[in-house]
């Protein structure tokens, strides 16, 4: 594809550098608001009133950053995002181990082990990814009553493993298809069972779907908002709900260099698994999508 | 595939051993469905049962509570009368189309000008993808303070010398959604140069080689080559963005809060408006059941051309 035109007139030149000029340009589009944010974050507040956005801070401070994190006030409290960020935690890894774990054997199950109906229940399964999920919002802020656990982290877990398990299932199961089944069916004459097959044969080949279930699924559950603003209370609000509550607390001086701090934790975790890790974060979103 | 599976039907039909046939065979055999049972458990439960739920709660005279006073489709009428859900749907409209054009035109030609031998194209296509990365609460932290008239790009370009620049879309009520564009669009279209990128990686070399020897000129390869061979990208593309922008919540939340006044609103703000905050939980069941509606109108067609494509193909 890339070796289409390769002439070498004075005029191509022109036209590759033109070229390039135009990627760069749009690289910077991309970059500007994440300069911008940490710019700003980085100026004091006098700083910022008096200077355009672009500017260098004069006098760099890490003070809005340590206030983001243990003063700034959220709503009703004033003590920062730092005890949200840990309940994002909370949230996000059980949630994840669980849903990749499940999709794990779910994948498993629905293609080495085929019966009757298999796809069926696939298929209903996969249904999951692609529903609003406003038309379950009010059920489950109910059931959850129900269940004792409203407001609470564990109801949180609950929530996204239960809308995790379709996109894990999905990532799982496209990936043993491509595991040949002779493999297994040798094994099934050997006299090995459902869970000896999975843990001889298929973990072991399982180490980049993983990454990929559990980089999806870290980073959804970490961005997620609506969840978090339906179903958590005062304490177990996650650091996105956090993050929006201190942006509109409308109390006093509005410090937005204080607010981009917040905005840069609550956007770290994630932007470190994509620079760590980009590769498999792509294959992660193209997986249900390009090869369906 | 087929013919490996036969295989082992044969092996379950016929010549299993006859230890297997033994209790822990027979058990052995229902393992892979007690695995299954509780996801398709939940799955019916959490997401069926749901639906059908917020579909009966929308035939009720609901509003703080949920109450079971049935009232036929009179929260669908109410909605249809109701001028904000109407400035809701119409944003969605608006936004969506924008949205899933640019981002198609942008990624598309991002992709195209990256798959010519560019110096450095791991390192674009990194920065391009990375807000992807991020949650949409940021992405509207972040555009909210760009977009700020006071002290965001305006002021900036003022401050350049051009003192009759205005850029004030945020608290223009007319212009404000058009701000959602932006920014959403800043967000995802790195991600469809992604898609556009795997898919003009994967077009046969050969092709564009015979099309060139038959004297075909660089845009033309393009338009008549290769873009039929990228129809399959175009759909999911589509698809995905469609689907985000239905979705679209937390952006709208972060970045105009649904303003000025409900000038900005979404379906999804809608409903989480009217069902959380304005205790209207029937209404607001109504038009969570009208964006499931949404939804499906787009997911039914895609899921029966996948389906029908990998059975043919």
């Amino acid at each position: 594809m890339d070796n289409v035109i390769r002439s070498r007139t004075p005029a191509a030149r022109a036209g590759r550098l033109l070229l390039q000029a135009v990627l760069v340009v749009a690289a910077l589009w991309y970059l500007l608001p994440l300069a911008v944010m940490v710019l700003t974050s980085l100026k004091p507040l006098d700083e910022i009133g008096a200077g355009s956005l672009l500017t260098l801070p004069e006098h760099p401070t890490l003070a809005p950053w340590l206030k983001a994190w243990g003063s700034a006030c959220t709503g009703m409290r004033c003590e920062g995002v730092s005890g949200y960020f840990w309940n994002s935690f909370a949230i996000v890894i059980p949630a994840v181990i669980i849903a990749t774990l499940i999709g794990a054997l779910n994948g498993y199950a629905l293609t080495k082990w085929r019966f009757r109906g298999a796809e069926l229940l696939f298929a209903l399964m996969l249904f999951g990814c692609f529903i609003p999920f406003q038309v379950i919002l009010l059920p489950m802020a109910q059931t959850l009553g129900w269940l004792g656990l409203s407001s609470s982290r564990a109801g949180l877990v609950l929530v996204h493993v239960v809308f995790g398990i379709a996109f894990t299932t999905l990532f799982f199961r496209n990936f043993y298809v491509s595991v040949p089944d002779e493999l297994v069916a040798a094994a099934k004459l050997d006299g090995a069972g459902f869970f000896r097959i999975f843990w001889r044969i298929l973990l072991p080949v399982s180490k980049p779907i993983i990454v990929v279930s559990v980089i999806w699924q870290f980073t959804q559950i970490w961005n997620d908002f609506l969840f978090g603003v339906a179903f958590s209370g005062h304490d177990t609000q996650p650091v996105t709900v956090a993050l929006n509550n201190l942006v509109n607390t409308s109390t006093g001086v509005k410090e937005y260099n204080v607010d981009m701090a917040a905005a840069m934790i609550a956007a770290l975790p994630t932007l470190l698994v994509y620079v760590l890790a980009g590769k498999y974060f792509v294959r992660g979103l193209t997986a249900g999508s390009v090869k369906g | 595939m087929k013919s490996v599976s036969t295989h082992a039907d044969a092996w379950r039909r016929g010549g299993r051993p006859a230890a297997r046939a033994s209790l822990t065979g027979r058990f052995q055999a229902w393992l892979p469905k007690l695995v299954l049972a509780p996801s398709v458990a939940i799955s019916l439960c959490f997401i069926y049962g749901f639906m059908l739920w917020t579909f009966v709660l929308s035939l009720t005279n609901s509003r703080m509570l949920p109450s079971y006073d049935f009232v036929g489709f009179a929260q669908y009428a109410r909605l249809m009368a109701n001028e904000r859900w109407w400035v809701a749907a119409t944003n969605l409209g608006v936004f969506g189309a924008l949205f899933v054009g640019i981002c198609l035109v942008l990624g598309a030609g991002l992709a195209i000008l990256l798959d010519q031998r560019i110096r450095q194209e791991g390192v674009l296509r990194t920065i391009y993808l990375y807000p992807m990365a991020l949650s949409f609460i940021v992405t509207g932290v972040v555009w909210k303070w760009l977009l700020n008239p006071g002290l965001g790009i305006q002021a900036m370009v003022r401050g350049w010398g051009f003192e009759s620049f205005t850029f004030d879309w945020l608290v223009d009520p007319d212009m404000a959604v058009y701000t959602l564009v932006i920014a959403a669009v800043w967000q995802a279209s790195g991600f469809v140069m992604a898609l556009f990128l795997a898919g003009l990686r994967g077009i046969d070399d050969s092709i564009l080689k015979a099309a060139q020897l038959d004297g075909a000129s660089l845009p033309r390869v393009y338009r008549r080559v290769v873009m039929p061979c990228l129809r399959p990208v175009v759909f999911s593309a589509v698809m995905i963005l469609s689907h985000i922008a239905i979705k679209s919540f937390d952006l709208v939340v972060a970045l105009t809060g649904g303003g000025p006044g409900y000038a900005s609103d979404l379906p999804a703000t809608f409903m989480y408006a009217h069902a959380f905050t304005r205790a209207q939980i029937g209404m607001g069941s109504a038009s969570a059941i009208l964006m499931l509606g949404g939804v499906l109108a787009i997911l039914v067609p895609y899921l029966y051309s996948e389906l029908r494509s990998r059975r043919h193909g």
